[in-house]
């Protein structure tokens, strides 16, 4: 204990004796604390760990049986000598205890007389940019460390830039180590200017420069006789008075993402969600979107009874006076200002994994509670995070930024990221893998999206249809391999033909000699080929036709992908439900021979998985008809159906 | 120097949105959600929080207790009456190898907790085929717990890989699963010791009356205050229980929980021992002090919870 060096003026924030002597009055006053969450960055010698261990240790957060485990620890493996290392406290995982350096995101709680603080201790390292963006996505503030004997490093801008990208509006520069130059307002001054500099060719507005020594503890609670010219705040001071995020929230427009529908019996009906921005009361008109349909709040539901009003950041559930579609993916909004809906977009994408962008793929895209397929398409340029030049690229790498423009498969309810964090920034994930591939932000919807994307013409699908008296749909036929789908499905279409309607057959086999010769049997193909066929088949139903699709068609994910193209009632899956050991016996191609051999690779069934519907329109059980029995029963399905 | 908004949420109000907002996430997302329930404090909490997340819907989840056989009476008791109160659906698991076994806290030390807990936390994930399970671990309790997401994933052999973890922007989950793969939830991963027990006092939460102090038989073992729960505590020779005043910030199994003698016999009491104390929470458990430093990163890795 006797190493540490603490202050002997009193920590502002040391609660002590109101704990002791009126535990009531402690308790309430923390009831009524807010809460600010913030992010330390610096590189690995700046001392950011041996803040935080300060901040904890002077705020009591650390206990005598972690103190005596550090003691011993710092002995052994610390870098401080004889004296206690602050940065053992903070620095979790093994892995990182034997390489000495900060790996991951950790997170760290401790509290004054005003707030609960959570900080994010966000590493340094230039290949870990993806664990700042993602400390600094749910900070209010950032604490951007500087080694005063080095001044403004490449670091220091990789992290100012990022935390400015991610929009984090209250930047401190804390200029650390000053009692190792002494404590000269000079080198001070120095750094603060050149940081301005730099900040303001990025476009930063405003930050907070002060003077601190996170070792000897100089302007962490208390104003530092160290350093008589400085007159700003102390670093906890300001943690404690700046503005939260969430209250700046509350002045925005009213936005609500259903996360849930809660529905415990006919009588109820409400829909429940996070308040992005905003606030609701009883009797506010909303706006649904997409549909854009209205209604009126007349309920704010709670456990603990009806709400007058709440705000951004509450999780709640509210009620309508009508009977309006709501579900998970629509976005409750103030009735007279609603957010728009687009399907093209440019984003800055921050790319956080190993695996490169692959330009023109379909990804996941999860904007609040909202779930869509996406490609991006080949990126603008990217920054470099050193000199934020801007570069061409062709693709996008772990931890590069770039800008770039993305498509979804269906219209987005968003918002700017600049204006909404939660309608404005979304996260890519991997098809195959579901790893989180990216973070991206929302800069604006591209105009070409609303208007010239979509050829508004004369002859509408109606008439197409009309002239063929028919309800145009499509057949999609899924099973394995030697299921009997291509057999079926022709003598379906043959019915059909014979019955005057208006049928196309698109065959795989047939498809892969053209269209979709350019892919191959991998699972990333497989989906592209799926969504080739898809919106083939939308487009054939425009005209009118009845289109009959024979494609094994494996991932339940791209078949809901086609569902999703196509107007409801039109999409009808046909399961040709052969078992494996029954496919595998016909065996009609002999391809099932040879995936055993291992001269197929990615075969379904074998080495290549089968997602069977789980509820598909038409079910055939393979075992129990014969071919002709089958076709008989998907026709009767369709045109019962018409 | 700055407006800060009349309207602003405390810190508490905070932590409690974004709790429900995960537990909805999970419901929205998952197919088979679990809530793992060890009638402890933190269990507590998240129960409450669940029934605020659906009311006034039941919680569309069962309770999962991982039961050693070794739990305190008290703890057997207000397990089932929650359950009675929230009208969720308990599911207890005991591991019938470990009871075959015989394996108890007495005699097989480290090996108690690997088969009763480890092993029937996995054999009970697998027997319900649940693919999301919610815990009410906290960042603040152990330094590996700190660098764990909300959304933590586990191979199909439940083991957990510290260096590959999604990361977690803004408050965007990804829920997506791989084959096998099952999803552990920490909720009030953001919450500390004090928020808890600031909740439970604010919105009068029951919790088992273990937490407050009372005389209990107790002997004392290797620098721990254990309980004499029941007839089961094999007493060495010439070791004869003694009655104490004594509470537990922690409950497990009643063998291997200490317990710290106190007069804190009411809520604000109990939280202001414990924010007077100069030892951490986790000390009282047993399970920290194995493999070193790292002992409970490795334990994770193995697929403890």
């Amino acid at each position: 204990m006797s190493d540490i060096e603490t202050k002997s003026n009193d920590p502002v924030y040391v609660t002590e004796t109101l704990i002791a002597e009126d535990i009531d009055a402690y308790l309430e006053q923390h009831q009524h604390k807010t809460m600010l969450r913030f992010i330390t960055c610096g590189s690995v010698d700046d001392g950011k760990s041996t803040l935080i261990g300060r901040l904890l240790y002077d705020s009591k957060m650390i206990f005598e049986d972690q103190l005596d485990a550090l003691t011993a620890d710092s002995k052994k493996v610390g870098t401080q000598g004889a004296e206690i290392d602050f940065a053992l406290l903070v620095d979790g995982l093994a892995a990182e205890r034997e390489q000495g350096i900060t790996i991951d995101v950790a997170y760290r709680f401790f509290n004054t007389e005003k707030r609960k603080f959570i900080v994010a201790d966000c590493p340094g390292h230039e290949q870990y940019t993806r664990n700042m963006v993602t400390g600094a996505s749910t900070a209010d503030l950032a604490v951007i460390l500087i080694d005063a004997r080095k001044g403004v490093l490449v670091q220091t801008r990789r992290h100012s830039y990022l935390c400015h990208l991610i929009g984090i509006k209250n930047l401190v520069l804390a200029v650390n180590k000053m009692d190792l130059v002494d404590y000269s307002q000079e080198v001070f001054d120095k750094i603060v200017a050149d940081y301005a500099e730099f900040a303001k060719s990025i476009g930063i507005e405003s930050f907070t420069a002060m003077p601190i020594s996170g070792f000897k503890g100089d302007n962490i609670t208390g104003p530092s006789d160290n350093t008589p010219w400085y007159k700003g705040p102390n670093l906890i001071e300001h943690l404690e008075t700046v503005e939260v995020l969430s209250s700046v929230d509350v002045d925005k427009p009213f936005r609500l993402p259903v996360q849930w529908v809660n529905r415990p019996n006919l009588d109820f009906r409400g829909f429940s969600g996070l308040i992005s921005t905003g606030s609701v009361k009883p009797g506010d008109a909303i706006r649904v979107l997409p549909s854009g349909k209205t209604s009126t709040v007349t309920r704010v539901v709670t456990l603990d009874g009806d709400l007058d009003e709440a705000v951004a950041g509450q999780s709640v559930t509210v009620c309508f006076a009508d009977e309006i579609d709501c579900s998970r993916g629509d976005v409750i909004a103030t009735a007279d200002n609603p957010p728009e809906a687009a399907d093209q977009f440019e984003s800055t994408i921050v790319w956080l994994n190993d695996e490169p962008l692959h330009v023109g793929r379909a990804y996941w895209l999860k904007l609040g509670t909202q779930t869509v397929s996406v490609t991006v398409r080949e990126p603008k340029y990217t920054v470099n995070v050193n000199t934020m030049e801007q570069m061409a690229a062709k693709t996008l790498e772990l931890n590069a930024i770039g800008v770039a423009e993305l498509s979804t498969d269906k219209p987005l309810v968003f918002e700017a990221y600049a204006d909404n964090r939660t309608l404005g920034g979304f996260i890519l994930i991997d098809k195959i893998t579901n790893a989180t591939v990216a973070a991206g932000m929302i800069n604006f919807s591209l105009r070409r999206a609303q208007n010239v994307h979509w050829q508004a013409v004369d002859i509408s699908r109606d008439a197409h249809a009309g002239l063929k008296n028919q309800k145009p749909a499509v057949l999609w036929f899924t099973g394995l391999s030697g299921s009997g789908k291509s057999t079926i499905a022709n003598l379906v279409e043959k019915k059909l033909h014979r019955m005057n309607r208006h049928t196309f057959l698109l065959d795989g086999d047939n498809v892969r000699h053209g269209l979709n010769k350019d892919l191959g049997f991998t699972e990333a193909d497989r989906i592209e080929n799926i969504r080739r066929v898809g919106e083939v088949a939308k487009l054939m139903t425009d005209a009118g036709l009845i289109v009959i699709t024979a494609f094994i068609s494996p991932f339940k994910a791209e078949r809901e992908m086609v569902r999703a193209m196509l107007p409801e009632g039109e999409f009808l899956e046909v399961f040709i439900d052969t078992p494996l050991s029954v496919a595998e016996e016909r065996d009609v191609k002999g391809l099932y021979k040879k995936a055993r051999a291992g001269d197929l690779k990615n075969f379904t069934g074998i080495d290549s998985p089968y997602e069977a519907p789980a509820k598909p329109e038409i079910r055939i059980d393979t075992t129990k008809v014969t071919p002709d029995e089958a076709a008989n029963l998907i026709v009767d399905a369709l045109l019962g159906d018409a | 120097m700055t407006i800060i908004s009349p309207t602003r949420l405390t810190h508490l109000q905070r932590l409690e949105a974004e709790a429900i907002h995960i537990m909805r996430e999970v419901v929205a997302e998952a197919e088979r959600p679990v809530m793992l329930y060890s009638v402890g404090k933190d269990s507590a909490v998240m129960l409450h929080l669940a029934r605020k997340a659906f009311y006034p819907s039941p919680p569309p989840f069962p309770l999962l207790h991982v039961d050693t056989t070794w739990k305190f009476q008290e703890m057997y008791k207000l397990r089932d009456r929650m359950a009675t109160e929230s009208g969720m659906e308990l599911l207890v698991y005991q591991n019938p190898e470990a009871a075959e076994r015989g394996i108890n806290p007495f005699d097989h030390g480290a090996l108690h907790t690997d088969m009763w807990k480890t092993e029937g936390l996995k054999q009970a994930l697998d027997k319900y085929g649940f693919d999301a399970a919610f815990g009410g671990a906290r960042r603040d309790e152990e330094k590996s717990r700190a660098k764990e997401r909300i959304f933590s994933f586990r191979t199909a052999s439940h083991g957990w890989d510290p260096k590959n973890q999604r990361p977690e922007l803004w408050n965007l989950y990804n829920a997506r699963k791989n084959k096998g793969e099952s999803i552990r939830v920490f909720p009030i991963s953001n919450w500390t010791e004090l928020d808890v027990w600031q909740y439970i006092h604010l919105n009068d939460i029951p919790i088992v009356p273990l937490y407050f102090a009372a005389k209990r038989p107790t002997v004392e073992r290797d620098g721990m205050l254990l309980m004499v729960d029941d007839d089961r505590f094999p007493l060495k020779p010439g070791e004869v229980p003694v009655e104490r005043s004594i509470r537990f910030r922690t409950l497990g199994c009643y063998p291997l929980t200490g317990a710290v003698e106190s007069e804190a016999k009411t809520l604000p009491e109990v939280i202001q021992e414990t924010l007077l104390t100069t030892t951490s929470e986790r000390q009282g458990r047993a399970i920290d002090k194995d493999a070193g430093g790292a002992g409970m990163e490795v334990k994770k890795q193995q697929g403890y919870f």
